[in-house]
């Protein structure tokens, strides 16, 4: 990136500050012999334009909106719009739900995103066994069709754009989604939004699978197809490092198993005679903000370099919008802390800055409470407000990437780069996501890097501010705390009982047969899923069929 | 006897997927020194108790972030009790607000830990617990 002369003037000054560096040390050691990112990437004391020497400003960097997209994927950037300001929520049932979603629409979010209960989730009705005592706890529960038309009742979802955490059963939700917009006379193409229908993550980290891989990567690329066709601006997929970097691992395993999974995805449409031009296109990812902020930024920029240049060499697309990484951000959940609880604002507030830094797309804060119980509405409205406060009045807003040139972020961002490549090619060598999934390999590597994380915390080499540090004595019993309402899963068992006598059962049963069918031959699942929740049948009778004719996937217990 | 190694069971029960505490807290008991079964997901309370029976186990260690404690914690007390079993020592620890505790303990349990514990806590705690249920 420099000229020869340049270079040499860099160097002997740079020999100059380390013989300064050399005789300071000696007087006053520093605070710590090693210093690393978060991440656990060694960090330099100082970085020159030495370290970057190798980088070519056109093939590195490139100009954002351009190959390989380092610098964003838009030209403008935030200077045209800023990211959609979207928070996750949903708890208890379908009306409250429904009420928060209004009041953070009224606060100025810019985009829903439903959080589901576990037993919807794991594809059991609120009447299942294994769903006692867990409804409407983490999310909202939804049986059927009736549940959503109340959960989304008064949203234009026309105008809104809806992110949906569901996996193992997206394709499920997915049309209950297009069947309410349908009632509501909207059309497919007119919906926009995301499931994140990313099982590879589910079995590494997340937890909420049902299917074994075979056919649960079927159900994704019949999703992929179906979407192609008659939901064209619908991200069908949210790549998740989410929850691969809150079980423990470090940034640059973020990258590289998230980018891996989105190999296996890749490859697994083109085995079905997918054009990755077209379904490529629809391919959203998520990542994770920790508290590292140097070393984040460089995380997201070296992502999106990654993936441009897996898309274009390994799976030769020439569309241009499908070699983008476009990502959805929340801030990291793990770094609240349940002690000090206020202290979590400004956490939130440098991770959110790391995100818009790194050209997210999307975002979600977290809310200074969640280390202890769902977030109430006076904790979510400060952490939207201050995605507000970066995007009105920091001012990083106004230019584009603002970081690059930066000695520091751009060696990061190589040194990210490398290590995921690095991580990529393993992968490659056992086979593939999935084999590498069967074996506990990226399940092993995050443990460790989860226990090595504690230790150092245990040790104080890594302070965590209040906690093992700075500590107070707090009366935590004077929180107000959000409470679901214990009454919740009965209501939801009696609602559910109620649809279930008022719809045709002979239209249940007919629709849930032909699911059967189709599932045991190789046709689209999605048509006949789309008929069968709009004659009301329910997300546990539609995962009940597929558990019969798919099986159960069995945890690989690694420990 | 008197060298025998703790045994427990650290179980994931119902169907909340988070397992980082839990692997790692299972990882701190067993360089502890102690023997540690993980359950892995998706237990229900019968298959955790049945679990600590057929292995011995001085304690039950349950790792709940979903927010259905008390739904769990009742329902192995009860299977416990119902078994005679209830002298295997029973923790927890998760996404527990501190206002929950004292009705988790009056369920059976001997300790919560909540997040931000040093696992050195854990497991003095378990230690002495252990001591006090064999003396």
């Amino acid at each position: 990136m420099f000229e020869e002369k340049q270079l040499d003037a860099t160097k002997s000054g740079k020999e100059r500050y380390d013989a300064a560096v050399t005789k300071t040390l000696a007087k006053n050691p520093e605070r710590k012999e090693k210093f690393a990112t978060v991440g656990g990437i060694p960090v330099e004391r100082l970085y020159t334009p030495l370290d970057i020497d190798s980088l070519d400003y056109g093939s590195d960097l490139g100009y954002p909106g351009e190959y390989p997209y380092t610098r964003g994927v838009q030209p403008t950037m935030y200077r045209g719009r800023f990211w959609t300001m979207r928070q996750y929520a949903g708890f208890a049932t379908a009306e409250e739900s429904n009420e928060r979603y209004r009041y953070l629409l009224s606060q100025g979010t810019t985009g829903l995103s439903v959080a589901f209960d576990l037993p919807t989730q794991i594809g059991y009705d609120s009447d299942h066994p294994m769903a006692r005592g867990e409804v409407g706890k983490v999310g909202v529960a939804i049986d059927s069709m009736a549940d959503m038309e109340t959960l989304f009742g008064g949203i234009p979802l026309d105008k809104v754009t809806t992110s949906m955490t569901i996996n193992a059963p997206a394709s499920v939700l997915l049309a209950m989604y297009i069947a309410v917009a349908e009632k509501n006379g909207i059309k497919p193409d007119a919906l926009g939004g995301t499931i994140q229908n990313d099982i590879l993550k589910e079995y590494i980290a997340r937890g909420t699978y049902i299917f074994p891989p075979k056919p649960s990567m079927r159900l994704i690329t019949d999703i992929f197809e179906f979407c192609s066709q008659n939901v064209p601006k619908w991200n069908t997929i949210s790549i998740s490092g989410y929850h691969i970097r809150e079980a423990g691992s470090t940034a640059i395993q973020e990258v590289a198993f998230t980018l891996s999974d989105g190999i296996a995805y890749v490859q697994a449409a083109i085995d079905k005679g997918q054009d990755p031009n077209v379904f490529g296109k629809r391919l959203s990812f998520f990542f994770n903000s920790h508290n590292d902020f140097i070393e984040e930024i460089a995380k997201f920029r070296a992502a999106r370099k990654v993936w441009a240049h897996i898309m274009k060499e390994r799976f030769g697309v020439t569309d241009k919008s499908a070699q983008m990484l476009r990502f959805h951000t929340q801030t990291a959940g793990s770094t609240l802390t349940a002690q000090q609880p206020e202290n979590n604002i400004v956490r939130v507030a440098i991770q959110t800055m790391a995100a818009v830094m790194g050209g997210t797309q999307s975002l979600h804060t977290n809310s200074l409470d969640e280390a202890l119980a769902l977030p109430t509405d006076k904790s979510v409205r400060i952490a939207l407000r201050t995605q507000q406060i970066v995007a009105y009045e920091s001012g990083i807003t106004n230019i584009v990437d603002p970081f690059a040139g930066s000695y520091a972020v751009e060696s990061l961002t190589k040194r990210i780069e490398e290590g995921a490549w690095e991580y990529i090619k393993k992968i490659d060598e056992h086979g593939g996501m999935m084999a590498a999934i069967e074996r506990g390999y990226p399940q092993q590597q995050i443990q460790d890097a989860a226990y090595e994380y504690q230790r150092s915390v245990e040790s104080g080499d890594q302070v965590v501010v209040g906690v093992n540090k700075f500590q107070v004595d707090e009366d935590a019993s004077i929180r107000q705390l959000l409470r679901v309402d214990p009454s919740v899963g009965e209501n939801q068992v009696e609602k559910l009982a109620k649809m279930k006598s008022e719809r045709d059962n002979v239209k249940v049963k007919d629709a849930l047969e032909d699911i059967r069918k189709t599932a045991e031959g190789s046709d689209n699942l999605m048509p006949s899923i789309v008929d069968a929740v709009r004659a009301y049948a329910t997300e546990g009778e539609i995962c009940g069929v597929l558990r019969e004719v798919f099986g159960e996937y069995k945890e690989n217990v690694v420990l | 006897m008197a060298d025998r190694k703790i045994r427990v069971v650290v179980a994931k029960p119902g169907l909340d997927g988070h397992d980082r505490g839990a692997k790692v807290i299972a990882r701190a008991f067993r360089d502890a020194g102690m023997e540690v079964i993980y359950t892995g997901l998706r237990q229900t309370p019968e298959q955790i108790v049945e679990t600590a029976i057929q292995e011995d186990a001085d304690a039950i260690g349950l790792s709940i972030l979903s927010g259905a404690h008390e739904h769990y914690f009742k329902a192995i007390n009860d299977i416990l009790a119902d078994k005679n079993a209830s002298d295997i020592v029973v923790f927890g620890g998760g996404v527990i607000p501190d206002s929950d505790v004292p009705r988790l303990l009056e369920l059976g349990a001997g300790a919560i830990f909540g997040p931000g514990t040093p696992t050195n806590e854990c497991i003095e705690w378990l230690k002495e617990a252990v001591a006090g249920k064999n003396n």
